[in-house]
């Protein structure tokens, strides 16, 4: 009864309930958004890349080989020879080497050359190995593996002929219409940068940099495998047989004589992403709260401009019967009920935003975001905005308990 | 407690006794009522001048003020010196009121304004729909006035609702504060006609506050404020 008093009487102010709203769902949107990228970018970062010690590169920034090697962003860093590649992998304590070639695009779609390694140890999420949906490893130069995002987006299937370009735009002006592809797999989606991947042979990379005159259908009859042979990567994932090497493995490597190497651990990097991006974080949860604050003091103020004109509805009241914790319970039923509207309002705005904007999202800026809301730390949002929209409606619920405690017959 | 005593409490709707009331705004000279007992059933036209403390009077009656000396039993119960929601709790139960006007709560409709009335009691009346329809047959108003907003009705038609709204939970007392203020004359007499026809016929005790000796006509008893009330310092000397 008093929830459809409560509702009835909202309903009564249309006009300053439903601009007291709409300030809600704005609000509480920004809230919910700066929380949930937040979270969400930490999350699809850290998830990108598991179980790999060192990543090994051109002396750069270690953020930037990073998010070069890993999200496929910022600036290309130089490459490295080839043949520190093969003596990192017989290393005596390197476990495993995936070698990585960027540099080159299919439809704006990253192309990674690398090798059967790539299938066995690259690992992300909780050290989840990459599975295929259909097909198989590349076993030949001109066998390419697709990520699910690329299969689905150009609608790629196994045994399906592409070309692969020069260049990283999608409209690259080095095309090279005569080097065919044929795609010999497809992963399973990771909400990863690979799902974005067009994965080839290091060999293959080879081939599409041949010269243009050269034609493929000559590289595939003339051309011995041993002849495409690479003579520099992008850079090198190492797994070590044992975590106390990591650090002497570092040292090693960045004491380099014979080329100008660089390892860096992808735990340390991200943690200093982190560290740059603490501060913005901040700053964005900080006006964030603020402007949630101002419509919840917005809310109040309604209210309280409302218990003016309310003081017969609380005259009637009283007689009734209602004492005045019921009256104060009114106000504040009237203000949680436009919190919470405006709470699964915002909820279902973001995550129909968060659904239409993925895929620009994880293109631009490798963020792979879940349009779904409901996580833990999100929840606990929603607690703190109930509370605080609590504590804010208390004053005019308080006003209106005052006004029925002396509210009289003779009101009028 | 004798049999006498007894049989004067079970007729007794409300007893007043050495009543004093202080009013807020600091004048000296509050209300004091020596004693005043209504019977059960007794319809009373309580009469007086703005300002001679009618309204201070049906407020205590009601439990919205309490005095702050003396106590007032209604049905018996000590009614002013109950806690404050039991009293609530009581008046919702035993108490029904109409005011001048603004009885009704604007925006929820007729028959939820009396549903309202029946949720804060304790009768929790299952027909109240049907009860109500019954009502406003008696007073006169079209049954499909029901479902609309009490705010898109006449002033009228509005108080006769109070009055549906007020009998509804069968309130062994009825107290009543001008309701007649906004009517013209031909509907203020039909009104007054219907109002103490149902209470006659409910044995509603009724107390009837106005200044309008006009509405004299229709009670049997009729007291006049000053008769009941004496200041302050006339009572301490």
């Amino acid at each position: 009864m008093l929830m459809s008093l409560a509702w009835n009487s909202l309903k009564s102010r249309k006009k300053s309930v439903i601009l007291t709203f709409l300030s809600l769902v704005i609000s509480i949107s920004v809230l919910l958004s700066v929380e949930h990228i937040r979270l969400q970018a930490k999350e699809s970062f850290n998830r990108t890349i598991s179980d790999v010690d060192l990543i090994v590169g051109a002396p750069s920034g270690q953020l930037n080989l990073l998010l070069y090697s890993v999200f496929r962003m910022g600036s290309p860093t130089n490459n490295i020879n080839f043949e520190s590649y093969k003596v990192l992998k017989n290393n005596p304590h390197v476990e495993w080497a995936i070698p990585l070639s960027l540099g080159d695009s299919h439809h704006g779609f990253r192309v990674l050359g690398t090798n059967d390694q790539y299938f066995t140890h690259f690992k992300y999420g909780n050290k989840t190995a990459l599975t295929f949906s259909h097909g198989e490893p590349f076993q030949s130069v001109f066998e390419a593996v697709i990520g699910a995002d690329v299969a689905k987006q150009l609608n790629y299937k196994v045994g399906d002929e592409v070309v692969i370009a020069h260049g990283t735009g999608s409209t690259s002006f080095t095309h090279h219409d005569d080097s065919p592809f044929t795609i010999s797999g497809v992963l399973n989606p990771t909400g990863t940068p690979v799902d974005k991947t067009v994965h080839v042979s290091l060999q293959a990379i080879e081939a599409i940099h041949l010269h243009p005159l050269h034609p493929t259908g000559q590289v595939k009859e003339h051309l011995a495998e041993e002849e495409l042979i690479p003579d520099s990567v992008t850079a090198i994932m190492l797994g070590l047989k044992s975590k106390f090497a990591i650090f002497k493995l570092q040292r090693e490597v960045n004491n380099n004589k014979n080329d100008k190497l660089m390892a860096i651990l992808p735990g340390v990097a991200l943690n200093e992403l982190w560290q740059m991006m603490g501060t913005i974080e901040n700053l964005l949860r900080i006006i964030s709260i603020l402007i949630l604050i101002s419509s919840l003091f917005g809310l109040s103020t309604m209210l309280l401009a409302s218990m003016q004109q309310r003081q017969n509805e609380i005259a009637v009241l009283r007689v009734l019967g209602a004492g005045p914790h019921v009256i104060f319970s009114l106000v504040l039923i009237e203000a949680l009920i436009l919190v919470v509207l405006a709470i699964i309002a915002a909820t279902g705005m973001i995550s129909v935003t968060i659904g239409l904007l993925s895929d620009w999202l994880a293109a631009q800026f490798g963020l792979f975001l879940s349009a779904n809301l409901l996580q833990v730390e999100v929840i606990q949002v929603y607690v703190v905005i109930v509370i605080a929209s609590i504590v804010t409606s208390a004053l005019p619920a308080y006003d209106a308990y005052k006004s029925a405690l002396h509210s009289t017959l003779s009101a009028r | 407690m004798n049999s006498d005593t007894t049989r004067i409490v079970e007729k007794t709707a409300i007893h007043v006794e050495n009543v004093l009331h202080q009013y807020r705004n600091g004048d000296d000279n509050g209300m004091f009522i020596a004693e005043w007992r209504v019977d059960r059933g007794q319809q009373i036209f309580l009469h007086g001048e703005s300002g001679s403390g009618k309204t201070t009077l049906l407020n205590l009656l009601a439990g919205v003020l309490t005095p702050d000396k003396g106590e007032i039993q209604i049905l018996g119960k000590p009614f002013s010196t109950l806690k404050a929601h039991t009293r609530d709790k009581f008046r919702a139960d035993h108490i029904g009121v109409v005011f001048q006007q603004f009885n009704l709560i604007p925006y929820l409709s007729v028959l939820k304004n009396i549903q309202l009335a029946n949720h804060f009691s304790s009768t929790h009346l299952n027909n109240v729909e049907d009860l109500a329809t019954d009502y406003l047959q008696k007073l006169n108003l079209p049954p499909n006035i029901l479902f609309q907003p009490a705010n898109a009705i006449s002033i009228g038609q509005q108080q006769r609702v109070a009055i549906a709204r007020a009998l509804i939970n069968q309130p062994e007392l009825l107290l009543v504060d001008e309701p007649t203020s906004a009517l013209d004359v031909a509907a203020k007499d039909a009104f007054m006609a219907i109002l103490t026809e149902i209470c006659q016929e409910a044995g509603t005790t009724l107390v009837f506050v106005s200044h309008d000796m006009h509405l004299k006509q229709f009670f049997p008893t009729s007291v006049e404020i000053t008769e009941l009330v004496s200041t302050k310092e006339n009572q301490l000397c």
